[in-house]
């Protein structure tokens, strides 16, 4: 870890104007991801601004009937949130797929929208990487690629995006408010949120040098039946190898997003349409363009199979 | 081939190592207040030392176990505030003013809490280097099913959530035994949780 | 004392502290923080410079150059130590590849350089700064594909390279029923929560050492070696173990870099070795590949048995001993076992958790299986018709004892086997499939040398003293329930202090030996006393009666506090072996059974029920013993359904070198778990007529699981781990 000055924010404008004063420099507010990285100096910030006292930790209707989440409303809450509970089922069941409850107790919304890929080349400082060195190359492609992507995927990165939340967050189609270092706020739909790799898999969000996120909004309840469903070897505190976050109505309509096979959630709206005709055909057009690597091609079917498993979950409920 | 696009990568990697920052950086030094089993404990400390070396380094309460300094394993959990979290990712300086719990803060050898005698009557450790982790889980834990905190397994997000043992071993999978003493663990957890549910 | 002839009626036959399922002695310092481990000796070592290993980024070649400069010149750095600047430097007997590399990298990870600072942080600030330029060389890393270059290996630990009795290819043709079948297992890694950690202090040209090791003088012989000074000059100290399993049987390069790193800066030094670095710099089970060929008669007798099996280690390495356990669980009169052993230029293999056994039944026990099935019959009556009394290699020596058919049979009744569907597929609970699968568990009692010294206090207080270490299985509870059963007096009277090189020289932790070995030693340093304590009281040795904290005969009594006087008494002893375990097969015996669920949407295995049956002698402490086979167990889930060192074919190193990507068992993985011990003494093993139990509990648990996903789900996996991706193509379609 490099050594680094640090300061405590007290306000979102004051963070912004930090992050503007000093260049380099990092937000923290959980750390559990940000920490790991910097002990690599995988992450090598100058200067760190803790923004654990920005006050932004409630969570709020909005006058549209959604809700709005502070960027530093911790995983364990907003699980635990009953309107989460009661109208966003999906969220609160992607929240608690992840990670461990210690680390729940730590993580924050606006940080695990961020986390970074558990690519192992990624984390590996001798080997090449595209996204921690760019243009050094990528060492997963022909190398060990059973858990990264196979979609969305490009020649210099198939790393996948890690979090649960954000693929609940994509099928509630959330959005993302932030405030830039020159004090303007601005709100990001989650779709637009995460980059696909292609020839800059270094850029991971859409957001600018010191850009803070300071809240995640819901739109209204969708209602139907949120499943959260996440396949991983070990039964629990583990990554994805795939996970599905899915709202189905009752009469079979309903909204899709894939975790664990891309560098973002996964989400085709117009495969949504063909979710009446099950499992199959909506993967079909959901992963059309798939190009796995041979470790990893197994996760085609998965996925199939776990929509599938997913469809006669909500068929039963 | 293959050894010679190794050999380039690897100096590129070490060759292009950031050379914009100045290597030799003095370390940054901050002043932190804690208060640490109920003891009021005032450090200066590097920016960079995480809460779990200020606690075994600096204050010398080696009970906090570091098994891989990446939040992977769950030894070096301790409870801020009233959570349990992982020690070893999170910087001291971020905790300024936090009242901190560790496995000394519990109980002592001739004083224990109830988790750590139910550990010992039901030999819930082995080596005992994951053990502190896991008491100061476990104790966090039946407080979280208290709250009402859902997890994983939970079966209807609308109700309370059970104290059966699938609850419980879920929410203690942040908790690495290599030793494999879990069954003995879910013992001890469910003695002392069938004593306060 | 020597143990030559089987034991007859001793004092630990009392049982009135041995056999007792009593807590941990341990267990109040465990439970509240205050053990204290290696890297936490905070008084005994104060003010400590901090050490930081670097590993090397490649898997084999050469470093072309090292600019020390940056590092050297960044705060707080006190010393860099390199094999450059390092003085001459030996290898260990027990190491492979040398513990600092440069300019020859043998492996990744190889330690290369230590930085040593003031404190944690700058230390692992500034081993980010050196800088090193490698000739990387092309290294072989695929077991796979140099498989046939292997050579047949030296004789060492797991016995011959090869057996033979009878003629095995004509019986196998001749044979009406067959299999042959390949199977493979993944390396895997120990993956024990305490990282390898030193201090290292020096006084003169003393060296100590505060370090987590299973083998105290193992450690001695090879820092003294390594480092060309007097083993004499070497202390070690091992208290608390954060758990072993294999990894911590030899110095490794955390203690090395301390003593170095020490010696540099005139001050102790202590080095965790950071967890990325610990799969690829230390040691891993190797890699298997394993066939096993068998031919039986219709009806189920076999006849034929051969097993070979292939595994790769770095040059002058050693094998993986994988067919041992079939030499010797069944009949069958022809009969051939062979091993080669491969150059690889992966991290250095070695011993883990029942070294060659637990890969060796993981596909043994899955070819019985498929041969019952073959044969149409239950798996466990096949295995308890093709059951042998003697070493079926060398008829003339009987098994010491051997009640593995007891273990089936009892299993098979707590378990409920008879409610299992033979028929695979069939058995289904919602969206679960489910199966159950048995194997047997065969894993050899060895018995080692051991010393102890034992004190009697003026206040009748005995303290046994050993370099026996506790690596979690209960070391110092069993010794102290074997003192003061012998001496007659409460265990609280007993104090034990363990794991010090300046304590009497004993078996260590390892091989399961530990239990049985460390208390023999302590047994006979206790008779020793006994007949001291007779001898200075004047009564009779043949007559003294040792109990409640006196001695009596005659209908005279002495209190051992006053037999002690106010000098005390200090006697030491070592308990050695004759020829009984050349005269006699010594196993240990067990019957796993276990029940799985698997997802027919997406092939996820998850283990319902786990039952073991175990013969394994006198249980010491029937409490510590079942925490040693559980554990046990839930490593050979680990083995069965998630543990797997992914190998970078191209680059040469075990990619996933975390906790987070090498899965090993949570919490939720595992069930309640059931064991049973089989009321057993094995008077040939020891005066304690025990044996070892800790690694027979991971024998046959990896087969059991894949039968009972074989049961479930009608698919065969011969690969380990099983893992979704090896099932979902063949599971049922869905809707």
């Amino acid at each position: 870890m490099k050594p680094f000055t640090y300061e405590r924010a007290e306000s979102p404008a004051a963070a912004a104007g930090a992050a503007m004063r000093h260049p380099g420099a990092k937000f923290v507010a959980g750390g559990t991801n940000l920490l790991d990285l910097m002990k690599l100096e995988i992450e090598e910030p100058m200067h760190l601004i803790d923004v654990n006292g920005l006050q932004l930790d409630k969570i709020e209707p909005t006058p549209e009937g959604g809700l709005r989440i502070g960027a530093l409303v911790r995983n364990t809450d907003l699980a635990a949130d009953e309107r989460v509970r009661r109208d966003y089922g999906v969220l609160s069941r992607a929240l608690v797929a992840g990670a461990s409850g210690q680390l729940r107790n730590m993580a924050t919304t606006a940080g695990n929208l961020l986390q970074r890929t558990r690519c192992p080349y990624f984390y590996d400082t001798n080997q090449p990487c595209n996204k921690r060195l760019p243009g050094s190359g990528c060492s997963a492609v022909d190398g060990a690629s059973r858990q990264l992507a196979i979609i969305g995927v490009s020649e210099a990165c198939i790393a996948t995006h890690p979090s649960d939340m954000a693929v609940a967050l994509r099928v509630l189609d959330a959005s993302v408010e932030t405030i830039l270092p020159d004090g303007t706020t601005r709100t990001i739909p989650i779709a637009d949120f995460h980059r696909l790799p292609g020839d800059t898999p270094h850029l991971e969000t859409v957001l600018q040098p010191g850009e803070l996120i300071t809240a995640v909004t819901l739109p209204k309840p969708l209602g139907g039946t949120h499943i959260y469903h996440k396949v991983r070897d070990r039964a629990s505190y583990a990554f994805a190898l795939v996970s599905i976050a899915a709202v189905i109505q009752r009469d079979g309509s309903g909204r899709v997003a894939v975790g664990g096979v891309a560098h973002k959630p996964w989400r085709v709206e117009a495969a949504e349409a063909e979710l009446p005709r099950g499992a199959k055909a909506v993967t079909e057009r959901l992963l059309a363009d798939a190009k796995p690597t041979k470790d990893n091609a197994f996760k085609v079917k998965l996925v199939e199979r776990v929509l599938g498993a997913v469809l006669a979950e909500a068929k039963g409920a | 081939m293959a050894a010679a696009a190794m050999r380039s990568d690897v100096h590129a990697q070490t060759e292009t190592a950031p050379a914009a920052v100045n290597p030799v950086t003095a370390p940054s030094l901050a002043k932190v207040s804690l208060k640490v089993n109920g003891k009021a404990c005032d450090l200066e400390l590097d920016t960079r030392t995480t809460l779990l070396d200020a606690l075994r380094e600096h204050l010398h309460l080696t009970g906090s176990k570091k098994g891989c300094d990446q939040g992977q394993c769950g030894a070096c959990t301790v409870m801020v505030n009233g959570r349990r979290i992982n020690s070893c990712l999170t910087l001291a300086v971020m905790q300024q003013g936090s009242e901190v719990t560790t496995i000394e803060g519990l109980g002592t050898p001739e004083n224990m809490h109830p988790m750590q005698e139910a550990f010992v009557k039901c030999d819930g450790y082995q080596c005992g280097y994951c053990t502190s982790g896991q008491i100061c889980s476990a104790v966090a834990v039946l407080g979280e099913i208290k709250e009402g905190i859902p997890s994983h397994v939970t079966e209807d997000l609308m109700k309370p959530p059970s104290w059966d043992s699938s609850e419980i071993r879920e929410r203690m999978s942040g908790n690495l035994c290599r030793c494999g003493a879990y069954s003995n663990i879910m013992e001890a957890i469910t003695q002392v949780a069938g004593g306060r549910a | 004392m020597k143990f030559e002839t089987p034991a007859t009626t001793n004092p630990i036959d009392q049982l009135k502290v041995v056999g007792q399922p009593l807590d941990r002695v341990d267990g109040p310092l465990k439970t509240t923080g205050k053990a204290p481990y290696a890297y936490e000796q905070h008084e005994a070592a104060p003010n400590p410079a901090y050490g930081y290993v670097v590993g090397a980024a490649i898997g084999k070649g050469r470093i072309s150059s090292m600019d020390l400069g940056q590092a050297k010149a960044a705060p707080g750095v006190l010393a860099i130590i390199t094999a450059e600047n390092a003085g001459k430097l030996d290898k260990g007997d027990h190491n492979t590849a040398k513990l600092l590399g440069g300019p020859e990298i043998q492996h990744y990870h190889q330690a290369i350089a230590v930085v040593v600072a003031e404190t944690f942080e700058q230390a692992r600030s500034a081993a980010q700064l050196v800088r090193v330029k490698y000739e990387a060389a092309k290294g072989s890393f695929d077991l796979a594909s140099v498989k046939d270059s292997g050579k047949k290996p030296k004789e060492g630990f797991g016995g011959p390279p090869e057996t033979a009795v009878g003629d095995f290819d004509k019986a196998f043709a001749a044979a009406p029923v067959q299999l042959d079948a390949t199977y493979t297992t993944p390396d895997q890694s120990h993956a024990m929560i305490e990282p390898h950690a030193t201090i290292a202090a020096w006084e003169g040209d003393k060296l100590t050492i505060w370090t987590s090791n299973q083998m105290v003088g193992w450690g001695v012989g090879d820092m003294a070696k390594t480092l060309g000074i007097q083993k004499e000059n070497v202390r070690l100290i091992s208290p608390f173990i954060g758990g072993g399993f294999g990894g911590k049987l030899f110095l490794r390069a955390d203690a090395l870099l301390a003593a170095l790193g020490a010696r540099a800066v005139k001050r102790p030094v202590k080095i965790a070795l950071q967890r990325a670095l610990m799969i690829n710099n230390t040691t891993h089970r190797p890699a298997t590949i394993q066939r096993i060929r068998l031919g039986a008669t219709k009806d189920g007798q076999l006849s034929a048995i051969a097993h070979e099996s292939w595994s790769g280690d770095l040059p002058g390495g050693e094998p993986e001993t994988a067919v041992s356990q079939t030499r010797l669980l069944y009949a069958g009169a022809n009969r051939l076992t062979a091993m080669r052993l491969a150059e690889l230029d992966l991290p250095e293999g070695n011993a883990m958790r029942a070294p060659g056994e637990a890969p060796g039944m993981m596909a043994l026990e899955i070819a019985v299986d498929e041969m019952a099935e073959k044969l149409g019959m239950d798996p466990v009556e096949f295995r308890i018709l093709n059951d042998t009394q003697v070493d079926p290699e060398k008829p003339e020596r009987p098994f010491s004892q051997r009640r593995l058919i007891e273990c089936l049979r009892t299993g098979a009744e707590k378990f409920g086997w008879d409610k299992r569907n033979a028929k695979p597929g069939q058995t289904r609970e919602g969206r679960w499939l489910m199966g159950m699968g048995v194997a047997a568990a065969l894993r050899n009692n060895l018995v080692m040398k051991s010393a102890a010294r034992v004190k009697l206090d003026k206040s009748g207080h005995i303290t046994v003293e050993t370099d026996m270490t506790d690596i979690g299985t209960g070391s110092y509870t069993v010794i102290a329930q074997t003192a003061a059963e012998t001496l007659g007096v409460s265990l609280d009277k007993v104090t034990v202090r363990l794991g010090d090189s300046t304590f009497p020289v004993s078996c260590g932790s390892g091989g399961q030996w530990g239990g049985n070995s460390s208390s023999s030693g302590v047994y006979a340093a206790c008779m020793k006393l006994r007949a001291a304590i007779t001898l200075k009281t004047g009564l009779s040795a043949t007559e003294a009666i040792f109990a409640d904290g006196k001695v009596s005969a005659g209908g005279r009594s002495v209190s051992l506090a006053e037999a002690a006087g106010d000098k005390g008494l200090e006697v030491e002893d070592t308990m050695e072996y004759g020829d009984l375990d050349k005269k006699f097969q010594q196993s240990t015996f067990g019957a796993h059974y276990v029940e799985v669920a698997v997802d027919s949407f997406t092939g996820e295995t998850r283990v319902r029920r786990m039952l073991a049956v175990c013969a394994a002698g006198r249980i010491l402490n029937p409490k510590t013993a079942r925490s040693q086979v559980i554990g046990a167990m839930t490593m050979g889930v680990g083995a069965a359904l998630m543990e797997e060192l992914k190998v970078d074919k191209k680059r040469g190193f075990f990619v996933n070198h975390d906790l987070a990507s090498y899965e090993v068992p949570v919490h939720a993985d595992i069930p309640h778990q059931e064991v049973i011990f089989l009321d057993e003494t094995d008077p040939i093993s020891s005066p304690l007529k025990a044996k070892g139990v800790g690694e027979l509990g991971i024998c046959g648990v990896g087969a059991a699981v894949a039968n009972a996903i074989y049961n479930a789900t009608g698919v065969r996996v011969r690969d380990y781990p099983i893992t979704l991706d090896k099932l979902i193509d063949q599971l049922p379609a869905v809707a």
